[in-house]
């Protein structure tokens, strides 16, 4: 058997990466060209002024400004609800356990447009106006699952003779959370947030159905591409999806491996 | 020695959590269980309610008397026909995904290790969590018609290549961007990730001994991996088709931003409760998905997918 991989098969394997890869980077490209109503590559010329254009539009501001906070809210919710959940099913056996772990999972399971018009059609029958509300519980639905797998994966790690014997010293079930539980995972809670923050901020199919008239950032973007309109402040915009969706990506990464070194 | 520790309420709380575990989870499942039970559960029983509601054609308000009617326009020609072109490219792009994700799969877990290994799985792993939309997008720029894609093709003196394969039937289009063959490029490369990994998880378990065995009994490398390490990657395959094959499935932002606009489920399902307002009709339409799924993991059980997972 060969121990190194063979031309033909690096060849592919890079081939695969820069399919995955490159698209993205033309969309930062095409953010500097200086040519508004059509993509020829290369671009003509290259500028900066559609970013002062794009900060200058409110629809853009009250877009982002929405997409944040729902990002912001629905993360919180799911932290508390995934571990909660995590809690509940470590180290316990109830009825219902198993249909417990599936429905955590499922709003990520299904196709996005299965929980977007299940929760659309709940929102209908129970005549429950549309609001930021109504977002956040859709948001706040999917982004769970990512909370509840990285505190159980945790959770799986943490040696339950670290409970008993700070039980055995004194410690109130309090005092065990807080000094021995929470510290071991802190880093799978922010790790999990960060995800799931990543996971709302660009969602735009469960978004659709939950949203009515409200628009979230990549509402915005969606609405421009099927009605093509100020196509450079699009790139602009799509360049900073990609960046506020990067960073939290990459800090969990980096907390996922710190954690994993230990 | 006895220390007496002081009695604070908090502590006299644990206490009896303690005694009555079952009370400790009740509080501690309550908030989860009623979100993702009654919430999300909820929704799912109220489409199945929704599916059997209709919307008067005149008023457009849904009527809220139960009847088959919604369930009867579910299954005519027009609607089959969608379900036959959806459920194609799903297939089409399952069987793409794995030509191209399996090399890469079977190189990060054969010949790679640590630094290397970790990074690789790590540049699969970011387009699943960044920007779905925007990575959609970036192909609008790329199959345009003045855009990257025919501006190599030109650059290599192919463009009589590319007016060939746009001029084919049913693949091609008036440029690549509203063509099949563009929907089934950016389907591919959204989903590729999913295939990628569940594959190289696979063949990571795939024991070397085996494979030493088999060259030791005279096999050559393309024997051994038909015989054995095909077999073996076989359910991380079928894991992997899962996701490909039902987010294509789903999906209505793609076939809403490329190709001819011909509907596909998700978004004959998109228009009816948006443009359309009947949300009864959309709610019936995406129990076409649902089914299909529940087919196709029926199948994929059978190959060992879930252990895969």
């Amino acid at each position: 058997m060969r121990r190194t991989a063979g031309r033909g098969l690096i060849a592919l394997a890079i081939g695969a990466l820069a399919y995955l890869h490159l698209p993205i980077l033309f969309v930062f490209l095409y953010a500097f060209t200086t040519e508004d109503a059509a993509f020829t590559f290369p671009p003509p010329g290259l500028t900066t002024k559609w970013f002062a254009v794009a900060a200058a539009n409110q629809d853009i501001r009250q877009a982002l400004t929405l997409s944040l906070s729902v990002a912001a809210v629905a993360t919180l919710t799911a932290l508390v609800l995934g571990s909660l959940a995590a809690a509940a099913v470590w180290r316990t056996k109830f009825f219902g356990r198993d249909a417990l772990s599936l429905f955590i999972v499922l709003p990520i399971a299904l196709p996005g447009i299965i929980t977007g018009i299940s929760l659309r059609s709940a929102i209908s029958v129970s005549g429950v106006p549309f609001s930021f509300w109504t977002l956040v519980i859709g948001h706040a639905t999917f982004c769970v699952a990512v909370a509840f797998n990285n505190v159980i994966a945790r959770m799986r790690r943490v040696s339950p003779n670290l409970i008993e014997a700070s039980a055995d010293l004194g410690a109130s079930g309090w005092q065990t959370f807080r000094h021995v539980l929470l510290p071991q995972l802190g880093s799978a809670i922010v790790t999990g947030g960060m995800l799931a923050f990543a996971l709302s901020f660009d969602e735009i199919i469960v978004t659709t159905f939950t949203a009515g008239n409200q628009q979230t950032l990549p509402i915005w973007i969606f609405s421009s591409l099927v009605r093509p309109r100020n196509r450079p402040v699009t790139n602009v915009v799509a360049l900073l999806v990609v960046a506020i969706t990067f960073i939290p990506i990459v800090l969990s990464q980096r907390l996922a491996a710190r954690a994993e070194n230990q | 020695m006895q220390t007496t520790l002081p009695r604070t309420p908090i502590r006299r709380l644990g206490e009896r959590l303690y005694r009555h575990p079952r009370l400790k989870l009740a509080l501690i499942l309550g908030l989860p269980a009623l979100w993702l039970v009654g919430v999300y559960g909820g929704s799912l029983i109220s489409l199945l309610l929704n599916s059997f509601f209709s919307t008067d054609s005149f008023s457009g308000r849904t009527d809220r008397t139960p009847t088959l009617d919604t369930w009867r326009q579910v299954f005519t020609d027009a609607n089959m026909a969608v379900v036959v072109r959806t459920v194609s490219m799903a297939a089409a792009v399952t069987i793409g995904a794995l030509l191209i994700g399996f090399p890469l799969a079977y190189y990060i877990a054969r010949y790679t290790r640590g630094k290397l290994k970790a990074t690789l799985v790590l540049l699969t792993l970011i387009p699943l969590w960044s920007s779905y939309l925007v990575r959609v997008y970036a192909w609008k720029l790329l199959l345009a018609a003045e855009g990257v894609i025919a501006w190599l093709f030109d650059q290599v003196g192919l463009e009589g290549v590319l007016a060939g394969l746009l001029r084919t039937p049913v693949i091609g289009g008036p440029s690549l961007s509203t063509s099949f063959l563009g929907q089934f490029a950016v389907f591919t490369y959204i989903w590729l990730p999913y295939m990628i990994l569940p594959i190289q998880a696979a063949v990571e378990r795939v024991p070397v001994s085996l494979l030493e065995a088999s060259s030791d009994l005279g096999a050559q490398p393309p024997t051994t991996f038909r015989n054995v390490t095909w077999p073996l990657a076989l359910p991380g395959v079928a894991a992997g088709s899962i996701f490909t094959f039902s987010l294509t499935l789903g999906d209505y932002i793609i076939p809403t931003v490329i190709g001819d606009s011909s509907p596909f489920i998700g978004l004959a399902i998109y228009s009816q409760q948006g443009v359309a307002g009947n949300l009864p009709l959309a709610a019936a339409l995406s129990f076409i998905p649902i089914v299909v799924m529940i087919l196709y993991l029926t199948g994929a059980r059978k190959l060992g997918a879930f252990e895969a997972l």
